[in-house]
């Protein structure tokens, strides 16, 4: 897993968006989409769900973390949704992982939420040309690579502080490790 | 020897299946290398595609493949499991597994119908199904339960189709709630004089429908009613039925209309809504004369014994002004109360169908076009009612002049397929339009002229409708009405000008006429939007009820239990209304008859162990189905009530509630599988 960024066979980046649709509006909207044989991105990755409220903001998370590029949430319009109020529950998470993400360093903008109504199959349409559109400006996220530099960067630093410290004592050299990261830096 | 017991603690092994649904799929996805990407995939025993995965042929290789290969695990890759889940879980039961083991991806309505890059769309395919296959080792053998169904019906909406589905299901010994707005039943039908395309009088078919409605000892029937609660599901909702006072006590009121004939109003005065304002009538009037049930009403926006205005809450105060002569006239029937409240009934039913009916479009909304402006300028509608022996004039079709019209333009597809309006063509206007045409050259000597963008006829013996009246001497002229004004050389008469382009000769044509009849589109009728969110349905982007599947389950909605009827769910005449009714009673019956209903076993439980008692989650569940145990400290959830939303599960911070076929690890493992890359 040298480069997990979604690489086509031509070897040209193409992003890769996961989706957690709810059951009961937009999986059904993707459905007629399809049965209206609408034509779309296929960059597009759906998970089912019974309901937006089950979108756990660890979902979005790891989606990221395994190398998603971008993550479109879709469940039902407000007083709209199934289960009562499952989606409100979910737009409170999404506000709340806007601003996680960014503070992760990952833009924004590569998370939406879209409420779309079964009858929407357009809708379906529009907003996952527009999500892939946006994701490509951006760019690769390619978060798993940076895992693999951050180890790797871990790794060295765990080397330098080894042979820094010798044959010292073991268990003091995990408090020291911050402090050494930027020194082993400069 | 059961096979699952055997195979509880063997490896996994799965099957994974991928269909070309004829060229459905395959046209588009390389369903060859989507199984030979599948076959590497760890724990996949058998990988194979087939030309129709759903056909018996298909579903046996499955069965087959469970016992001779001993999977435990079945994928297949196909269309939406909306549309064949059941089936494959069916057949993965057939074979001798828990049902649940079984999983399906979506590779055609997601992918191959919807995309134009085959290898895009073939590198798709692979990523969901390895998805699939990483989802389904934490699969679980589920039991899908068994909730009781409530025999009881509630049918909304009492016009043709509303009627029809009552009499079916209560001949059928079932009983039935029929809850209708208006005070009497027979919808739009009953306003009609004759129905096309058999010319039949529309009130001798129906109203013998509607008295079988009104004496059914299985039917109850609320009219001047209104659904105000909706709560539960399949198989036991709990509905809230508001009546609205009439001001006469049902049981009491004979029928006589002894108190109309006695109002202090010796003549009727105010607009009669069921001739649409065309007549008059006093404050306590029978709705129509055919109407059921056969019972009084008091208007008390008019009635003097009110005080003028409504309350803040709706209810009007009774006056005491008037002398009451209807009272008087009621005499030992007692049948009439001023102090009548609205009342709320609650009712529990294990079905609904829903038969609310259209409205037609109001042709204020193309001004070019006159209504409202100029006297002579009717709706199809309102031409019904005159036109009818009952109706407002008795039959003899006059003008709101009192004269007889010499020269008709009869102009079609108003609301109907235009940008600016509405794009549907609403069915039934053309052949309602030729049986006006005919119903006016029965009554009168007069011309008429039908304008028509295309002459739509479809469906039995129409066509042929169609062919007999045009004969009769009617102008038919191909073209769409641009403009109608007065005659600027007879501005006394009323007498209006029809500007249309005659696109057969391609010839402007302006004909002088003295009535020109609209003929109105069908739209959803404005509440539909609160229905929707009342009864949980969806609606298509023009606002009709929106069925299931347009072909396959064409009377089902997205809410189990509820059926749809007639009109509201799309433009179709009173034959397509009344079958419709007839097969939205017969699935409201298959689920009766079978006497319980299966619920996805989708359910919640939390995990004693692991619960930290912090109690996020009880307050998120909207049918309160977490409690909390005051003596372990723990969260519970009733599986009863819980209906398997999972917002609590993605709320709980210690990770310990459970949702069944929606576990972290199975929902972790499809983002691991979509994700994961690509042989190149
Ligand atoms: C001018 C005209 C002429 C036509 N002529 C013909 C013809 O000749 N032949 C033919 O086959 N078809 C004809 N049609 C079509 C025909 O009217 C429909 O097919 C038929 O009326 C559909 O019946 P329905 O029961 O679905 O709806 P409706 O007749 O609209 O009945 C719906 C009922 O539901 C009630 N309702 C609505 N909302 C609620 C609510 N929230 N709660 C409770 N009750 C509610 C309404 O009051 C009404 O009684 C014509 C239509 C028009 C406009
Ligand atoms: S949220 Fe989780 S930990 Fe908290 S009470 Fe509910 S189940 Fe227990
Ligand atoms: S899954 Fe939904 S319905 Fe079930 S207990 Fe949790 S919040 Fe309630
Ligand atoms: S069911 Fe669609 S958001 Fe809740």
């Amino acid at each position: 897993m040298s480069d997990s960024t979604n690489k086509t066979p031509d070897g040209n980046w193409t992003p890769r968006i996961v989706a957690f649709f709810c059951n009961w509006c937009t999986y059904t909207a993707a459905d007629l989409a399809g049965v209206s044989r609408m034509k779309y991105a296929s960059n597009i990755r759906v998970i089912r769900l019974m309901c937006s409220g089950r979108v756990d903001p660890q979902f979005v998370v790891d989606a990221f973390a395994k190398g998603a590029d971008g993550v479109l949430i879709g469940g039902c319009h407000p007083n709209d949704c199934h289960y009562v109020e499952g989606n409100y529950k979910c737009l409170r998470r999404y506000q709340m992982l806007k601003r996680m993400i960014a503070d992760m360093g990952i833009e924004p903008d590569r998370l939406r939420l879209e409420w779309i109504s079964a009858a929407e199959g357009e809708k379906v349409r529009r907003v996952v040309n527009e999500m892939v559109e946006t994701v490509k400006q951006l760019g690769p996220l390619g978060i798993p690579a940076k895992f693999e530099q951050w180890d790797k960067e871990m790794n060295a630093l765990a080397e330098h502080v080894a042979a820094s410290q010798g044959a010292g004592a073991p268990g003091s050299s995990g408090q020291n490790k911050p402090q050494t990261a930027q020194t082993a830096h400069v | 020897m059961n096979i699952m017991e055997t195979r509880k603690n063997e490896p996994v092994r799965i099957g994974f299946y991928v269909c070309h649904c004829g060229v459905n799929i395959a046209h588009m996805v390389d369903v060859e290398a989507v199984a030979k990407y599948v076959a590497t995939l760890p724990n996949v025993v058998v990988s194979r595609n087939y030309k129709y995965m759903c056909s018996d042929p298909g579903q046996e290789m499955i069965q087959k493949d469970i016992r001779e290969q001993r999977l435990n695990r079945v994928v297949v890759a196909a269309c939406s499991p909306l549309l064949h889940e059941h089936t494959f879980r069916g057949a993965t039961e057939a074979g001798g597994l828990n049902p649940f083991y079984f999983q399906m991806v979506n590779i055609r309505e997601h992918n191959s119908w919807v995309h134009t890059d085959r290898l895009e769309a073939t590198r798709k395919a692979m990523a969901l199904a390895r998805a699939a296959i990483q989802r389904v080792p934490h699969h679980k053998p589920l039991e899908v339960k068994k909730v009781p169904i409530n025999p009881d019906v509630l049918i909304v909406g009492g016009g043709i189709a509303g009627i029809h589905a009552a009499i079916t299901m209560a001949n059928a010994g079932k009983k039935v709630y029929l809850v209708e707005k208006e005070p009497s039943i027979g919808g739009h039908m009953a306003m009609f004089d004759k129905t096309f395309p058999t010319l039949d009088c529309a009130m001798c078919v129906l109203s013998p429908k509607m008295a079988t409605v009104g004496s059914h000892p299985n039917i109850t029937l609320w009219t001047y009613s209104e659904v105000v609660k909706v709560d539960g599901y399949v198989g036991n909702f709990k509905v809230t039925v508001r009546r609205k006072p009439r001001y006469i006590i049902e049981d009491l009121c004979t029928g006589c209309q002894e108190c109309v004939a006695n109002c202090v109003y010796k003549e009727p005065k105010f607009p009669d809504a069921f001739n649409l304002g065309l007549g008059k009538r006093k404050p306590v009037y029978m709705p129509f004369a055919q109407a059921i049930p056969s019972i009084a009403i008091i208007d008390p926006e008019v009635c003097l014994n009110f005080k003028r205005g409504k309350n803040p809450d709706g209810s009007y105060t009774v006056s005491d002004k008037c002398k009451k002569l209807c009272v008087v006239a009621c005499g030992d029937r007692k049948a009439i109360d001023f102090s009548q409240k609205a009342e709320d009934k609650e009712i529990t039913v294990g079905t609904i169908i829903m038969a609310t009916g259209f409205k037609t479009f109001d042709p204020r909304r193309t001004p070019y076009y006159g209504y409202g402006v100029y006297p002579n300028v009717y709706t199809a509608l309102e031409l019904e009612r005159v036109i009818n022996a009952s109706g407002p004039t008795e039959g003899h079709l006059v003008m709101r002049n009192g004269k007889e019209p010499k020269r008709v333009a009869i102009v079609h597809c108003v609301g109907s397929r235009d940008e600016n309006t509405n794009r549907w063509c609403s069915r039934v206007c053309c052949l309602y339009s030729l049986k006006l045409a005919h119903l006016i050259l029965e009554h009168t000597d007069a011309e008429v002229y039908n304008f028509y963008i295309d002459m739509r006829t479809p469906g039995k013996s129409m066509e042929e409708f169609y062919n007999r009246v045009a004969e009769e001497g009617m102008h038919l002229v191909r073209g769409r009405v641009a403009d109608v004004y007065p005659d600027p050389n007879d501005t006394a008469s009323g007498r209006l000008i029809v500007q249309a382009e005659d696109t057969l000769t391609n010839r402007i044509l302006k004909i002088p006429v003295d009535m020109v009849v609209l003929s109105v589109g069908l739209e959803p009728r404005p509440e539909a939007e609160d229905l929707r969110r009342l009864f949980n349905l969806s609606c298509s982007s023009e606002g009709w009820f929106l069925e299931r599947h347009p072909k396959l389950a064409p009377v089902s909605t997205f809410t189990d239990g509820i059926f749809l009827a007639g009109c509201c769910q799309g433009p179709k005449d009173i034959p397509d209304s009344v079958a419709q009714a007839g097969a939205a009673a017969a699935e409201a019956f298959s689920l009766i008859d079978k006497g319980y209903v299966e619920q996805e076993p989708n359910t919640a439980f939390v995990l004693a162990e692991e619960c930290s008692g912090c109690k996020s989650c009880i307050p998120l569940c909207p049918y309160t189905a977490i409690s909390f145990n005051e003596e372990t400290k723990k969260a519970f959830i009733n599986e009863a009530l819980c209906k398997g939303c999972g917002t609590c599960v993605a709320a709980c911070p210690s990770g310990s509630i459970v949702q069944n076929l929606f576990e972290d690890q199975e929902i972790f493992s499809e983002i691991d599988g979509v994700l994961a890359p690509l042989p190149q």
